[in-house]
């Protein structure tokens, strides 16, 4: 990193301004931020919102709030929301169709107006994440028009990650924690002796044009240099890691282990982990009339392929087994993600095994197909 | 008469197929003969040349439902391999038929006296029956059938 | 990944007014559909349309025939939607997305042997390739059409099919006969030792219920036909046909968008896979 690449420093003060001039510039700004118990993705006012002070105690089936003493706005993981949240809702108008008086039909795609995000503490698993999700909707032969409109609007601000959790393994996927593209302004936190303050660098230039606004002072050696080693020793402190194979081909070789029916057995079909998985990204679609009958709508909501309907066919479910729903769900992650958008759908975030209820680990049945895979079981199903 | 290469014959060597051929004649059927009856002796076989033979099964106070065709380069007739060598199903042309038509008890007696011959043409019979078997399991299933009652099509 | 690509996912359906509507069998109709205003893009044979009913949501269902701007549609009152599809009277209006998927490619198989094999209402997603296939001869070898029906009466597009025989050779078998029945009896495979087909080089197309689509590529390769020259056409849940809702993968395929029509050698190791 040369010093002329235009980064700066700012601190607590140069956060709280960054909130105010993205607000300024007709942005809803959303940030992390304590509430109910833990730390959410919510539109903060002020900088004063973020979580300073606040860590989590993370392991598979489990959530904790932990104060910290140093003050820190971004020493906590993934929380129980992702970014699809605001990019791809839970639930959205596609258009509507209203009956014409000569018994003809009108249709009108959805003019909700698309919002102008700001997303503050990005971290570079979701900035992966976002970015899956853009090929996934927007980068095929048909763009999803609501999705491009949501995520052309959003002004993203990642986060470095300093302070991993014990569900996170982003190394071994190679998404983290070092910051990848994809960012307009990326930020690394700071705590030493020479105070509370954040590493700034702009990835656009909307981004520079923010950072001009902000108090800011250019960045020196030593900031530069703790915010590289932090992050650095981020990377050595990773909770779980995926067995250092190709995943792809674990996922297509394992298709008929016995591990499926181990897991199956622990494995509620609750969905959590596709709610809480900031790529899953299969919805249903939703048809309803209004009380005259002659006006529709059509509506889209997320929906988990750990429903039985999800493979609804006439004769009944195609996936009509829970084994056979977590092999979709994991095969898919890791797999023949691969096969439809070219890349892995899991970026490591942790979440899926944090939220599971009876905290199943991803990693851990990946090590265990592996495993099996190794000793010459589970074959055969090429 | 052209040799077919994928019905009953397909599945012979050449030299055990000339043999079995060499014990056939040619016969023709005009278009609604009954061939044989379900019960009867079965003492000959027929490999079809063209036309269509009805495998049907006597009902009374029904007409004769028909449970299979069989066309060009199908066997008509196992149940002269196996005692007590009676007819399971009757057999009708639908069209006129050109058949080779075999004498059970030559092709029996041919089986006896060659081993290798014998095991190639019950080889070949019993792969018939099994395609058979298969495809009235398929046609059990009733796949064109609406589907099983659970209501919720779209 | 930006503007190149046309924002048709979310995008509503289009208005098409019934033109005519005929019963093909108790359960079955087939409609024909004008635009009211804009036409959607054309499709090709083998693709498939999102077809909506007023209120009470779309279905996947696959071209049976396409006629300049005209599209029309074989449609099987199975459920709710398919059911309302299926009542439409002429006159009325539904929407229409699309054309989703992948066709039948016909026109890269200049010079070969068609080989058409269709179960039940499997038929309908075949029959502009037939047409299409008449409509140009003498661009390929010899074209057989194989179709299996449950009963006779249940036989789609009959009046059709028969004048078929002019250009193909079309042969028919029923599962149930009725009593007046003189055709074959028995199923769809049964018939192939009767089409007219060079193994080494023609190509076949074979759509209907999963088991008989088995049944019938197995019996192929068998008698010497490569798995890449099958094509099929596969069924499974689709919400969006643009590929984002996720419901029609199967494993590395997402349906709407890879298929319908996959060829053997990819469709084969995945159907053997239960529940996949």
């Amino acid at each position: 990193m040369t010093d002329d690449d235009g980064a700066a420093v700012i601190d607590k003060d140069g956060m709280d301004a960054l909130v105010a001039v993205l607000a300024a510039r007709g942005r809803t700004v959303i940030g992390p931020t304590v509430r109910d118990g833990a730390i959410v993705l919510a539109e903060i006012s002020g900088g004063a919102e973020l979580p300073y002070g606040w860590g989590v105690e993370l392991e598979a089936g489990t959530y904790r709030l932990a104060a910290r003493e140093d003050g820190a706005a971004f020493a906590h993981s993934a929380g129980p929301q992702s970014w699809k949240t605001f990019l791809h809702p839970p639930r959205a108008r596609e258009w509507s169709a209203d009956r014409t008086a000569d018994g003809g039909l009108v249709t009108t795609p959805d003019a909700t107006p698309p919002p102008s995000y700001a997303f503050l503490g990005v971290r570079p698993c979701d900035l992966r994440a976002i970015a899956v999700q853009d090929r996934v909707l927007t980068g095929g032969r048909h763009a999803d028009r609501g999705y491009r409109g949501r995520r052309a609007g959003a002004f993203l601000v990642a986060v470095e990650c300093t302070e991993p959790g014990a569900t996170c393994f982003c190394v071994s996927m190679g998404t983290g924690p070092a910051v990848g593209p994809g960012y307009d302004l990326a930020l690394t936190e700071v705590l030493d002796a020479d105070g509370h303050r954040f590493l700034v660098r702009a990835g656009s230039e909307e981004g520079e044009a923010v950072l001009a606004e902000l108090p800011s002072r250019a960045a020196d050696t030593a900031t530069r240099t703790a915010a590289r080693d932090r992050v650095a020793a981020a990377a050595d402190r990773m909770g779980r890691s995926m067995p250092p194979v190709d995943l792809q081909g674990l996922m297509r070789e394992t298709l008929n282990a016995e591990r499926w029916d181990d897991v199956t057995a622990r494995c509620l079909t609750c969905g959590n982990c596709t709610m809480v998985c900031p790529t899953c990204f299969c919805t249903t679609a939703e048809d309803i009339t209004d009380l005259t009958g002659d006006h529709a709508e059509r509506w889209r909501r997320w929906e988990s392929c750990f429903d039985r309907d999800f493979t609804h066919l006439p004769g009944g479910p195609v996936r009509d087994s829970p084994r056979s729903r977590y092999r979709q769900w994991a095969t898919h992650k890791l797999g023949t993600w691969y096969d439809q958008f070219g890349s892995s759908g899991c970026v490591g975030c942790g979440r899926c095994i944090v939220w599971c209820p009876v905290g199943i680990d991803i990693t851990e049945e990946a090590h265990a197909l592996n495993r099996e895979r190794a000793s010459g079981a589970g074959e055969g199903a090429g | 008469m052209t040799v077919v290469r994928h019905g009953f014959l397909g599945a012979l060597t050449p030299a055990h197929r000339d043999r079995l051929l060499a014990l056939a004649h040619d016969v023709s059927f005009p278009g609604g003969t009954r061939i044989f009856e379900e019960g009867g002796e079965a003492d000959r076989f027929w490999i079809v040349g063209s036309g269509l033979v009805a495998l049907d099964v006597h009902v009374p106070g029904r007409p004769e439902p028909v449970v299979e065709t069989l066309g060009e380069g199908e066997l008509v007739g196992w149940s002269w391999l196996f005692e007590p060598y009676r007819w399971h199903l009757g057999a009708r042309t639908r069209t006129a038929v050109l058949a080779r038509e075999f004498d059970a008890r030559q092709v029996r007696g041919a089986c006896e006296e060659d081993p290798a011959f014998g095991l190639a043409v019950t080889h070949c019979v019993a792969q018939v029956i099994a395609r058979r078997l298969q495809a009235t399991r398929t046609r059990l299933l009733d796949l064109y059938g609406p589907p099983p009652g659970h209501g919720g099509g779209t | 990944m930006t503007g190149a690509f046309a924002e048709t996912a979310a995008a509503p359906p289009l208005p098409y007014r019934v033109a005519q509507r005929r019963t093909d069998t108790p359960d079955t109709a087939t409609i024909v559909l004008e635009p009211v205003g804009t036409a959607l893009p054309p499709f090709t044979p083998g693709q498939f349309a999102m077809v909506y009913a007023f209120g009470v949501g779309d279905i996947p269902l696959s071209v049976s025939g396409i006629d300049g701007r005209r599209l029309t549609h074989t449609v099987r009152a199975v459920g709710a939607i398919s059911g309302a599809l299926h009542g439409v009277r002429p006159g009325q209006t539904v929407g229409v997305r699309g054309p989703f998927g992948t066709g039948w490619e016909l026109s890269e198989e200049a010079g070969r042997d068609l080989l058409v094999v269709a179960g039940g209402i499997g038929l309908a997603p075949l029959r502009p390739l037939v047409r299409a296939a008449l409509a140009e001869l003498g661009r390929y070898g010899r074209l057989s059409v194989l179709i299996g029906a449950r009963s006779p009466h249940e036989l789609l597009y009959s009046d059709e099919t028969a004048h078929w025989q002019a250009g193909a050779r079309v042969l028919t078998t029923v599962d149930h006969p009725a009593p007046d029945w003189m055709g074959d009896v028995g199923v769809v495979t049964t018939l192939l030792d009767r089409a007219v087909f060079d193994p080494s080089t023609a190509t076949a197309f074979v759509c209907g219920p999963e088991p008989m689509i088995r049944a019938t590529a197995d019996e192929l390769v068998h008698r010497g036909v490569a798995p890449d020259r099958i094509r099929v056409s596969l069924e499974r849940t689709m919400h969006c046909g643009t590929g984002h809702c996720g419901h029609c993968q199967l494993g590395p395929l997402l349906l709407c968008r890879d298929g319908p029509v996959v060829t053997w050698t990819r469709a084969r190791p995945l159907l053997l896979i239960r529940e996949l």
